[in-house]
């Protein structure tokens, strides 16, 4: 567990002395002092505005670093050659593969937690009161985390075999699949072909159903969060994060370092 | 029990884009290296040195064969607390300075905060690096890098040691310094195997070497037993040859080298002696007789042709 530990810490490391991270919270930042803008042109329904837009930002920027430092995790050190130095030492690719994982898992809790922040400052703002933070706008931002961790998982996985633009494509291609996965199965079922049918059911069920993890407009509209969504939604993303680890390690296991 | 022990070790890599040829790399190699030796891998580009050492190190996998270090099997994860290994050309996080890298490294092999402490300060201290320990490793030089990969190589004090081109990149007084850091080790106890294409090092280090060609196994031993046989000549010195002098030599001698007022000839055994007469006779000035022992560039050279000579780098 102290190499797994080691490992997260450096990849934190490395992510938290990146530029391109810095840029990424500015423009999250920027774009929800923007939402108080159109909160404002926006009569009776600010605070609507506000935690659309400021949501939809921290998912967004939040899955724009996962997947830009994701799909990096084994290919940049496999190229560059870092991991020669690693994988001589009494480390297995399995633990290689989990540190990679927890730091960037640790980089994107702490993103989320700053541009939480921010959201609930332009909130607050738009609001003109400061009160304990809505316990449903919590749960929406633990799912968002836990959707971008999944999306890491994923970018992990393709990073294992792939180049870094195939990852990002593959990743975000899964991304805009999961997140329309009951829609793909709804169309499936609207035609009488019955393999477009099994074809619709197949994408629905293979694919990480994103959507369960967007509760951005229920909540803005004020609707609570189901309880047995909490633990439904933490099971699935740690059962899914889990099996794709599983299948990035069985393939960095076997493969030849260049 | 020996230190490393390498049975039919056998790599193949695919070649191609539609149509996969293999190409092997390495050819059943089979060998031997005891405790407490340092041991030279040898041979031109593309002989196996580093295609070994990374299958020793479980970078890449073997098409066949097998190989136990320290009387465990080399995939064994646990045996590789034991090891160090330098890469060849390391490369490493740019955005750590050495000091960090280095506590990295430490921090892989479970030592406490305090022990990585001391360690890592006198690593730094033995490589050289103490005033350049705090600045980002992207500001290093190629030499700079490779002190910092000799000295993660040493932060557990393996009993076994892999360098892949440890001179690499370093001035001569860096080369000296490796040098000097490899025969601590050996004095220590420590196992050492290392990769070089400087052969004046191999010979001055190695109690034996393999050399390695195309992936096969092309010699074996103490560098004595494989160059011995070509021992037949001497290299004498003649200080300030009157005309007359340098004429008679010329003539006895194989081969003549004039620079400055001195003259470098080289005679076969058999002549010595009369050349030696003829210097004496004629009032010349002997400053040197030395044999000439082939050196493993003469070997290479002979054996492999001069198309496939190893970059003869930095001789001392």
């Amino acid at each position: 567990m102290q190499r797994v530990a080691a490992i997260a810490l450096n990849t934190f490391r490395e992510a938290v002395r990146d530029r391109v991270l810095y840029n990424l919270i500015v423009f999250a930042l920027l774009l929800m002092g923007t939402a108080i803008l159109f909160g404002q042109i926006s009569i009776g329904v600010e605070s609507l505005i506000v935690v659309n837009l400021g949501l939809a930002a921290v998912t967004f920027f939040g899955l724009a670093i996962a997947i830009f430092i994701g799909i990096g995790l084994v290919y940049k050190e496999m190229d560059q050659r870092t991991l020669y130095v690693l994988l001589a030492k009494p480390v297995r690719r399995g633990e290689f593969i989990l540190g990679k994982f927890c730091g960037l898992g640790l980089t994107l809790l702490v993103n989320t937690a700053l541009m939480a922040v921010g959201f609930f400052l332009a909130l607050w703002y738009v609001q003109r009161r400061i009160s304990l933070p809505d316990p449903s706008l919590l749960a929406a931002l633990y799912f968002i985390f836990l959707a971008l961790l999944l999306a890491t998982a994923l970018a992990l996985f393709f990073s294992c075999f792939s180049s870094p633009v195939l990852s990002a494509a593959f990743t975000f291609g899964l991304f805009i699949g999961g997140s329309l996965a009951d829609d793909l199965r709804e169309l499936g079922r609207m035609v009488e072909l019955p393999w477009v049918k099994m074809a619709g059911d197949a994408v629905y069920y293979a694919v990480p159903n994103f959507r369960n993890f967007n509760v951005i407009a229920g909540v803005a509209q004020g609707h609570p969060v189901p309880a047995a969504l909490l633990w439904q939604n933490t099971a699935y993303a740690a059962l899914y994060i889990g099996l794709v680890l599983a299948a990035s390690a069985l393939i960095f296991q076997n493969r030849n370092l260049k | 029990m020996p230190a490393i022990e390498i049975t039919d070790l056998t790599k193949d890599y695919p070649r191609g884009f539609w149509r996969k040829r293999l190409h092997r790399a390495l050819d059943h190699l089979t060998l031997t290296v005891e405790a407490g030796e340092v041991f030279g891998l040898l041979g031109p580009n593309g002989a196996g040195k580093t295609t070994t050492l990374k299958l020793l190190m479980r970078l890449i996998y073997p098409t066949a064969g097998t190989a136990q270090l320290l009387g465990r099997p080399f995939t064994d994860v646990e045996v590789h607390r034991r090891l160090g290994y330098l890469p060849e050309a390391p490369y490493f996080y740019q955005y750590l300075t050495g000091r960090e890298f280095l506590d990295y490294c430490a921090q892989l092999f479970g030592q406490a905060k305090a022990e990585r402490r001391r360690r890592v300060g006198e690593l730094l201290a033995q490589v050289g690096l103490v005033e350049a320990a705090d600045v980002a490793l992207r500001f290093f030089s190629r030499g700079m890098l490779q002190r910092v990969g000799l000295a993660q190589a040493l932060i557990n004090d393996p009993e076994l040691i892999f360098l892949d081109e440890p001179m690499l990149g370093l001035d001569p007084v860096g080369r000296r310094e490796v040098r000097d850091l490899i025969l601590r080790l050996r004095a220590a106890g420590k196992t050492v195997c290392f990769s070089t294409h400087v052969l004046p090092d191999a010979e001055s280090l190695c109690d034996r070497v393999a050399i390695l060609n195309r992936g096969h196994l092309h010699g074996l031993g103490a560098l004595d037993e494989i160059l011995k046989i070509k021992v037949k000549a001497s290299e004498v010195l003649v200080g300030q040859p009157t005309p007359a002098l340098a004429e008679a030599l010329r003539a006895l001698a194989d081969g003549v080298r004039a620079a400055g007022d001195k003259l470098t000839l080289t005679v076969a055994d058999e002549k010595l002696y009369a050349v030696l007469d003829c210097i004496r006779a004629q009032g010349g000035r002997l400053l040197a007789v030395n044999p000439v022992r082939a050196s493993l560039e003469d070997y290479f050279y002979e054996e492999f042709g001069t198309e496939k000579v190893p970059e003869l780098t930095g001789g001392v």
